[in-house]
């Protein structure tokens, strides 16, 4: 099997993909990207936890215009995994408002994004309805 | 007057709009000339110089003393996103308040006529098809489109769709109804980049940029410039009875940043840093939000006016729909706001944006807003947020005179 990487550093593959936040020891505070110290209380030390791969729809838009290369149409939702708040693409829907609730829950599943010259793919990361 | 009291002495905006035969400097000119006149005052007596220009030159303050006047007072250049104008005057006033001068100039310029999406962008292509790591976040592609909306259209949407999921009541026809009030309050103002006016179904018909935002409920870029000179109390009890007569009071002038909230890094909480500007702008003021005339406040989208009627505590928390259902933000309801057309048909040429909403208050304030004058206007808020993130919210009052 080719070799696969994950789109962003706090996107977990494997059997059970999920991603992870670094948080502050602290106060808790959760981040996906890599902090200097704690936003939320000026913390400096981290650890790495799990993040929940089922949430609730908490926010969203539908892009119908975008910067050059960004293929549109395509649903950006804020989703609420057990109190930590992931934005990613939502997927396994119609672009339609009608097809989309607030509140809706969701799980997180992989998107391919193509392999690269060396043949490596690299799987990002998006939400999809979970009922 | 007390002694230590800010008043704004001379205001003045540019036409916004498209401006192909001037530069920054041209417009950065008109608007600190235009506000030097309106003062009765010269360039001579500024005692301090704050400008800024988000998306070009990153020393406007000194390229605009070339054009005006080269004192050699101190110019602070000043870049703080949608709020950079509100941050100019700000300095202006802290210097003031510091007793370094009595008197100063601040200008907010921009030409971004035709400049498309803002927020967005990707990255250089490489020559070599080979994923690799950058950024904070390690990706090897741009989020955008893939795991994040950069676009300030969607970033607003999301804004609006978050209160209507916390509170309930929302629609698209909403928001679409809150630009429809916007438009047509423009009508009124010869200054503004656009005076059309639309049905509502033009609104909603039009092309949708991020649901629910159509183009029309989102600000429209273009060119213009404001400038605003400042004054002491002290001072200005010198000059002469129309001077004081025709000054405004600033009753307040808060700047904040966005403290932490839990969402902050994949949804800008634009909602926190505005209320805790208007609470601290409405204590510093002795002012609460039901004494006030008329409302400026910062619809970078129609998605977005929404929220900050809540966030300016204009209305009870969570009832920012019902508020708007009732008319009252419409110029002849109880609580006008954004009798200038609004960002969405006045335009945002950023750096200008947060003098130039003070100016619309300040023509009322002075009763020389013509047709669109709210009569009896004496005291008014003027609010801007950019986004990463800083708000500025301004209350003025007229002089009593």
């Amino acid at each position: 099997m080719a070799e696969q990487i994950p789109m962003v550093d706090y996107l977990v593959l494997g059997d059970d993909p999920h991603l992870i936040a670094h948080e502050c020891t602290t106060c808790g505070a959760r981040f996906f990207d890599r902090r200097n110290a704690c936003a939320s209380c000026g913390g400096r030390e981290f650890t790495t936890v799990d993040v929940a791969t089922t949430g609730e729809l908490r926010s969203y838009t539908i892009v119908t215009f975008a910067a050059p290369g960004v293929p549109v149409p395509f649903v950006n939702a804020i989703v609420d995994c057990a109190g930590t708040s992931v934005r990613g693409n939502l997927i396994g829907v119609d672009p339609d408002p009608a097809q989309i609730a607030l509140g809706m829950p969701v799980r997180l599943t992989t998107t391919s994004l193509g392999s690269d010259d060396h043949g490596v793919e690299a799987l990002g990361y998006a939400f999809e309805p979970a009922s | 007057m007390a002694s230590d009291d800010i008043w704004i002495l001379g205001i003045h905006m540019t036409k916004f709009g498209k401006h192909p035969d001037l530069d920054t400097v041209d417009l950065a000119a008109q608007a600190a000339l235009g506000a030097l006149d309106d003062a009765g005052v010269t360039i001579k007596e500024m005692g301090v110089l704050a400008a800024g220009c988000l998306m070009g030159s990153r020393s406007i303050g000194q390229e605009l003393q070339k054009q005006i006047g080269q004192t050699g007072i101190p110019v602070y250049n000043v870049a703080n996103a949608c709020a950079t104008g509100a941050t100019a005057l700000r300095t202006a006033i802290m210097a003031i308040k510091a007793g370094e001068c009595d008197m100063g100039l601040a200008v907010g310029v921009e030409k971004l006529a035709g400049a498309g999406l803002l927020g967005a962008g990707g990255r250089p292509k490489s020559d070599v098809n080979e994923w690799t790591r950058q950024g904070r976040f390690g990706s090897v592609a741009p989020l955008d489109g893939r795991v994040a909306t950069e676009a300030m259209p969607g970033v607003f949407a999301q804004v609006g769709m978050e209160y209507g999921h916390k509170y309930g009541g929302t629609s698209f026809e909403l928001f679409a109804r809150i630009s429809e009030k916007n438009h047509a309050h423009s009508t009124l103002n010869p200054l503004a980049a656009y005076q059309k006016r639309f049905t509502l179904d033009e609104i909603m018909g039009d092309m949708m940029i991020a649901y629910p935002n159509t183009r029309p409920m989102c600000s429209a870029n273009c060119d213009g410039a404001a400038a605003a000179v400042v004054v002491s109390g002290s001072k200005l009890k010198t000059l002469s009875l129309e001077q004081q007569r025709r000054a405004v009071k600033v009753s307040a002038s808060v700047l904040t940043s966005d403290p932490y909230q839990e969402a902050c890094q994949v949804l800008p909480d634009v909602n926190t840093l505005t209320r805790r500007a208007a609470v601290q702008a409405y204590e510093s003021a002795g002012i609460g939000p039901e004494d006030l005339d008329l409302v400026e406040l910062h619809d970078c989208f129609a998605t977005a006016e929404l929220v900050h009627y809540d966030n300016l505590m204009l209305c009870a928390e969570g009832g920012a729909v019902d508020f708007f259902e009732s008319g009252a933000t419409w110029r002849d309801g109880s609580m006008p706001v954004n009798v200038s057309g609004g960002l969405e048909s006045k335009g945002h040429p950023i750096a200008a944006t947060g003098i130039a909403n003070i100016w619309e208050i300040c023509h009322h304030l002075r009763g020389e807003a013509g047709d669109r004058q709210i009569e009896g206007a004496k005291v008014g808020l003027a609010h801007v947020i950019g986004l990463a993130s800083a708000c500025g919210v301004h209350i003025l009052e007229s002089s009593g005179l």
